[in-house]
């Protein structure tokens, strides 16, 4: 069974990301990148079937600037097989990273595709959802539990309240969620490795995928920061304040 | 224009993050709304009765009964001719269904707002909250979930909108629903609750967890969780407030023993008085709260709960 893994270079998760003066956008330059976390959680799981035996091959893909590989790199190194590089300047919007990912599918043939539920940067939560929409194909987004037997995957899922679980007919589509796993580090002697582990590199022009994005951005600001708080020295007085001056109590 | 709102309901009744939604599609024309699933024709009884729903679309078929993605969004994509904007809350539920609709449509889908602007024009936040993005959009259908925090919801009463029954379109059978796990509450829903208290890594165990309760109760307060008091173990995964979690914004938020990472503050910062209980007097939460108390929580909260029974 072949699982493919798009994974996405994003803003490290720890950095606190600053707003361009000019409000166009987030500051990207000289600053710490990494793979996306619930990616890093998405190549685990394939990673993790492959070692049940239940997989055979991995293919990770990341679609974005030349320095996305370092991102494919990384997913080597933690156990995907091969890679591919849709090389692209063009904002990354869902629905057409949606589109290189059918065309990718359509070459490749996966039984599986395993994405990460959100990226943290565009927050969209929507990606694995619209390739499962574009392929016909079943989807089983925010995953926790993943069980693959007779052509079929049964996935738990979170949802407002609880867990729920479905099975799907493969191929099928799971993004997954903070809970599905631990993703392993990456160790020296396997970076090492996956440098010479096979990365195909292609354009989105190349699966004739049209990158123009449709929304535009008008601007991006700060949110409003809130006035300074103050320190309070007991219960006592926290609850006289919240009574008598927040009166929320 | 008319907008279409995909409601979530429970037991019947219409979730308050979903009369959030409709009040922002009232920002965007005449709303109708669709009911699917299990308790599809009790729910529309209760989806007529919302003010400004000029109609109610039921979808009470065996295809949809379970509300998979893969029936709902074909329907959502059937029913989309006669409308300009499709909208749901943002929750599980219209993440898990709207975007696949929206690829059916061939139109990129916006989550989350915050704020409409105009018909083409929407604020929401991205990196965890840590900006606010306003995006126009070229599509000629918007397909939108709705931030429920951002928007006052329409009250459940008012309303006398006619129900129409709409059939799911026959698909092929790939997914099929096993069952679900609901964790048992008799407390507030954690995104409607007008007071949240929340516990961190700080409660040190699920035993001492429960300590919270008292102080929920007395406040009438649903009780919220960090990752790492999931991750812990000390609560269920659907406690948790943050990017990845719930995104709360009730009238008085209590952080007790949580560190307050980016992930967290982006499901709280919108809330309107934050309360900080931590011990480290450098815990980034305090930061951002109104009011903080630097001091070991299993003292303060006793306390805090003399205090309260001591005002009355």
């Amino acid at each position: 069974m072949k699982v493919l893994v798009p994974v996405k270079r994003v803003i490290d998760y720890n950095i606190k990301p600053r707003v361009k003066a000019d409000g166009t956008g987030v500051e990207t330059a000289g600053v710490k990148m990494s793979m996306n976390p619930f990616d890093e959680i998405a190549v685990e799981e394939a990673v993790r079937l492959k070692e049940k035996g239940v997989v055979t091959e991995i293919v990770a893909v990341s679609i974005g600037e030349p320095k996305a590989q370092d991102t494919l790199r990384t997913a080597m190194a933690m156990g995907a097989d091969r890679s591919i590089l849709v090389e692209t300047e063009a904002v990354t919007e869902p629905l057409a990273v949606a589109k290189v990912l059918k065309a990718l599918v359509e070459k490749e043939k996966p039984d599986l595709v395993i994405l990460g539920k959100q990226a943290i940067d565009d927050d969209m939560n929507a990606t694995g959802q619209m390739l499962a929409g574009l392929l016909g194909w079943p989807q089983g987004t925010f995953a926790s539990k993943v069980e693959l037997h007779d052509g079929k995957a049964t996935v738990t899922r979170e949802i407002d309240g609880g867990l729920q679980t479905v099975e799907l007919a493969l191929p099928a589509i799971v993004t997954a969620d903070l809970r599905l796993n631990e993703p392993r580090y990456a160790s020296l002697p396997n970076i090492m490795k996956a440098r010479k582990k096979p990365m195909e590199k292609i354009t989105p022009a190349d699966v004739d995928v049209d990158m123009t994005p449709r929304l535009s951005i008008v601007s991006v600001a700060e949110p409003a920061g809130r006035k300074a708080g103050i320190k309070v020295d007991s219960a006592a007085e926290l609850v006289a304040k919240l009574r008598n001056e927040a009166k929320v109590i | 224009m008319t907008v279409l709102v995909l409601l979530d309901h429970e037991n019947g009744a219409i979730r308050q993050a979903s009369r959030s939604a409709v009040a922002a599609a009232s920002k965007l024309g005449d709303v109708d709304v669709l009911v699917v699933g299990r308790n599809a024709a009790e729910a529309a009884q209760a989806a007529a009765k919302l003010p400004g729903v000029k109609k109610v679309l039921s979808a009470a078929d065996a295809t949809s009964a379970d509300e998979l993605a893969e029936p709902v969004a074909a329907l959502l994509a059937s029913l989309a001719d006669g409308y300009s904007h499709i909208l749901g809350a943002s929750s599980a539920n219209s993440k898990n269904i709207l975007p696949r609709a929206a690829a059916l449509l061939d139109v990129q889908p916006i989550p989350d707002i915050v704020e409409v602007i105009d018909a083409d024009t929407f604020v929401r936040p991205i990196y965890a909250g840590s900006a606010l993005a306003t995006v126009k959009s070229s599509d000629a259908k918007k397909v939108l979930t709705v931030r429920a925090s951002a928007f006052d919801p329409v009250a459940t009463e008012g309303g006398s909108a006619p129900v129409e029954s709409v059939a799911t379109p026959a698909g092929e059978d790939k997914s099929k629903f096993i069952g679900t796990e609901l964790s048992q509450s008799e407390r507030p829903e954690l995104e409607s609750a007008r007071v949240v208290v929340s516990g961190g890594r700080g409660m040190q165990n699920e035993e001492n967890f429960k300590l919270l309760e008292p102080l929920a109760d007395r406040l009438g307060a649903a009780i919220g969780a960090s990752r790492a008091a999931v991750d812990a173990g000390f609560v269920p995964n659907d406690y948790q407030v943050g990017q990845t979690g719930k995104i709360v914004a009730p009238e008085l938020y209590i952080a007790m023993g949580i560190s307050g990472a980016i992930q967290h503050l982006a499901g709280m910062k919108d809330s309107k008085v934050i309360v900080a209980v931590n011990k480290d007097p450098e815990a980034p939460i305090f930061q951002i709260a109104d009011y903080a108390l630097v001091g070991d929580l299993f003292e303060v909260l006793p306390a805090l709960e003399a205090e309260l029974d001591k005002a009355g």
